[in-house]
């Protein structure tokens, strides 16, 4: 064995880490970047935001806190959001089943197995509706985990407000609506790339003209690391993915500055605390720069990184669930410690089931003691000017811009999605980290060292109802019988045509939802147009 | 030397958590295995189907929405429609142990519930695969 001091130290995103840190490291690996305008870390709430984007961050207004949830029905769901609500939770992070995110009705034959599963099931505004019954949307923000059918998920929510006779234009909300990364991991694509990237256009140039408090799109990091990218390629890709989507917005038209502020960002939080923050401050910086530099962005709110930061599925094991608690604190820790806007963490149990009421309000209320006995709300930045968090930060500045100069130079990313190069690069990754956790090069407690055999298994199964399809098949039948098939009829057939020409079909879909038209019958108007994706050739 | 083993990999359902299936394909190649990849969401009838152009010894699915009890039984159905009763049959993915037997008595004589290591995927082959 080598002196720990000789032990070399590298971390997932190659770089190597010293026994100690000074101030002349920091001089150093700034020296290594681009110059440009303004101080490198600066103070919060001012160009280039690498403290944070608030000047005052928590002391002003702690992060909002946004356990994921959904399940079963919209009658099942409410219940559960309005649980979490009562126990302090102060926004809504929506789970929709996985028939509904392919776009296909609760009555298909190829939703049986899955209706209300993974999350809840939504065929019609109906549904959508009953879902958000007694919730304040003028307090409780709601964010959809939703992407394939996020257009018409927007419609649904523009509808439900119009029909509350809320003012759409102060509407707050977010959808995840990030295709590029459904197609490298997660995979819930329904149309081809272009069309997807069309769709995600006509949300932000509708959002910025209509509902400019809204956030069309959160551009997730999370999934792409979870598919095997390590840290600076987490934030690499998400960059260029939001570039993509920034320049379809620019390409209706728009200017930078009336949607950039409403691009939100949504990252993964495991492995070492230090380089997680530094990737965050990293982060930060750099697209603030990219804004600004590239993109001429004038308003400092087009600068801002914001992000939902908390959970890491990736991180929790199956075995010893207890300590996915432990680990669960941790990454709260660093999500605090970075700055963070908004915060949800991966329950306990979440590596074997839909999250049981206790087990969120576990990760809830390790939250809320973050703030009320830790002191995380008490100063900004906490970490800032610590010689190894300042250098850190700088040279993951320094690996992300890599990342993305490697990308662009073999095409960008768009194209490296269609050919399957950017999938088959993580998933080379995702391989070779099974193989290290396995022969325990990187080590995981509880799974290749601290092993306790014989222990119990604590975690309790969330209780899925095998009756649920039918009930959420016999309310869709319902719905169907009431409506004015006539009318329906027309505004599918509007938005098929609309979809045909080119233009913008937000209108048109808000239009359908109001007629109750289903989920499955609106993708289907668009698949007659679009086609449906295929995905390329796996590399052997 | 013998004949490659060919597998299937394939993720039948709507869920989209293909990581697992692809660390699982290329542990059987680096093994020496021929493996076809379906790619998502494919019916159990396609997969039967593939099962029986490719002529695969084995197949394996890899389910994660914990649909597997009711996905399993229909491509093993779907198997059994194509006459396909010769192929060693395998599930991996989020299974909890209480559903173990109920897979195994289905014919899926290989569950590797997460936490599982490839080593273990290829030497059940071995094993089971003449």
């Amino acid at each position: 064995m080598s002196a720990p001091s000789e032990r070399k130290v590298v971390l997932e995103a190659g770089i190597e880490v010293k026994p100690l840190y000074d101030a002349a490291d920091v001089t150093a690996s700034a020296r290594a970047l681009p110059t440009l305008e303004g101080e490198q870390v600066g103070k919060p709430g001012e160009y280039p935001f690498t403290r944070g984007i608030h000047a005052l961050m928590y002391r002003k207004q702690p992060f909002t806190m946004r356990q994921y949830a959904g399940f079963g029905t919209a009658a099942e769901t409410n219940a559960r959001f309005k649980y979490l609500i009562a126990n302090g939770q102060t926004g809504l992070n929506v789970a929709y089943d996985l028939p509904t995110q392919c776009g296909l009705d609760s009555d298909d034959p190829r939703a049986a197995a899955e209706v209300g599963r993974v999350g809840m099931a939504i065929d019609t505004f109906a549904d959508f509706e009953q879902a958000f019954e007694g919730i304040d949307l003028e307090k409780v923000t709601v964010s959809h985990t939703i992407n394939s059918i996020a257009p018409i998920v927007l419609a649904m929510n523009t509808a439900l407000a119009k029909r509350r006779g809320l003012d759409v234009r102060k509407l707050r909300g977010t959808l995840q609506n990030d295709l590029l990364k459904e197609f490298i991991g997660r995979g819930t694509w329904i149309f081809p790339v272009d069309p997807s990237l069309k769709l995600t256009g006509d949300t932000m140039e509708y959002c910025a003209k209509e509902l400019p408090l809204y956030s069309p799109v959160s551009v997730c990091g999370y999934h792409i690391r979870e598919s095997g990218a390590h840290p600076a390629q987490e934030m690499g890709f998400a960059f260029l993915i939001a570039r993509a989507y920034a320049d379809r917005a620019l390409e209706r038209g728009l200017d930078i500055d009336d949607f950039a502020s409403r691009l939100s960002f949504n990252f993964d939080i495991y492995g070492s605390l230090f380089e997680q923050v530094a990737k965050f401050r990293a982060g930060r910086r750099l697209w603030a720069r990219i804004m600004r530099e590239d993109y001429k962005a004038k308003d400092p709110k087009s600068c801002w990184m914001r992000m939902i930061a908390g959970g890491g599925g990736g991180g929790l094991t199956v075995e010893q669930p207890e300590l996915n608690i432990v680990r669960g604190a941790y990454y709260a820790l660093i999500s605090a410690l970075s700055g963070t806007q908004t915060m949800a963490l991966c329950s306990y149990d979440e590596a074997y089931t839909i999250p049981s009421e206790r087990a969120a309000r576990i990760s809830l209320r390790t939250m809320q003691l973050l703030l009320e006995e830790m002191g995380l709300a008490d100063t900004v930045d906490p970490l800032g000017g610590s010689y190894y968090v300042e250098t850190l930060t700088n040279q993951m500045e320094a690996a992300i811009r890599q990342v993305m100069a490697d990308v662009e130079r073999d095409g960008g990313i768009v194209q490296g999605v269609k050919d399957g190069r950017v999938q088959a690069m993580v998933a080379k990754q995702a391989y070779q980290r099974q193989k290290d956790l396995e022969s325990g090069r990187v080590r995981k407690v509880g799974v290749n060292c601290y092993r306790s055999e014989g222990d119990e298994t604590v975690v309790e199964f969330h209780p899925f109802k095998a009756d649920q399809a039918a009930v959420q098949r016999e309310r869709l039948a319902q719905v169907k019988q009431r409506r004015d098939a006539g009318r329906v009829a027309a505004a599918l057939e509007q938005l098929r045509s609309a979809a045909a020409k080119g233009v913008n079909v937000m209108p048109q879909l808000i239009d359908a939802v109001e007629q109750l038209a289903t989920v499955g019958e609106m993708v289907q108007a668009l698949k007659q147009v679009y086609g449906e994706y295929k995905e390329p050739v796996r590399f052997a | 030397m013998g004949k490659a083993i060919r597998v299937l990999v394939a993720k039948p359902g709507l869920d989209g958590h293909d990581v697992g299936a692809k660390v699982v394909a290329q542990a059987l190649r680096e093994a020496g295995m021929e493996v076809v990849d379906t790619g998502l969401r494919q019916t159990p009838e396609a997969i039967a189907r593939t099962a029986l152009q490719e002529a695969v010894d084995v197949v394996g699915l890899s389910i994660l929405s914990g649909a597997h009890l009711q996905l399993c039984a229909e491509v093993k159905k779907a198997l059994d429609h194509e006459q396909v009763d010769d192929v060693v049959l395998m599930v991996g993915g989020v299974i909890p142990d209480r559903d173990r037997a109920a897979l195994e008595q289905l014919g899926f004589s290989g569950v590797f519930a997460f936490g599982s290591h490839l080593d273990d995927v290829v030497r059940f082959i071995k094993e089971k695969v003449p």
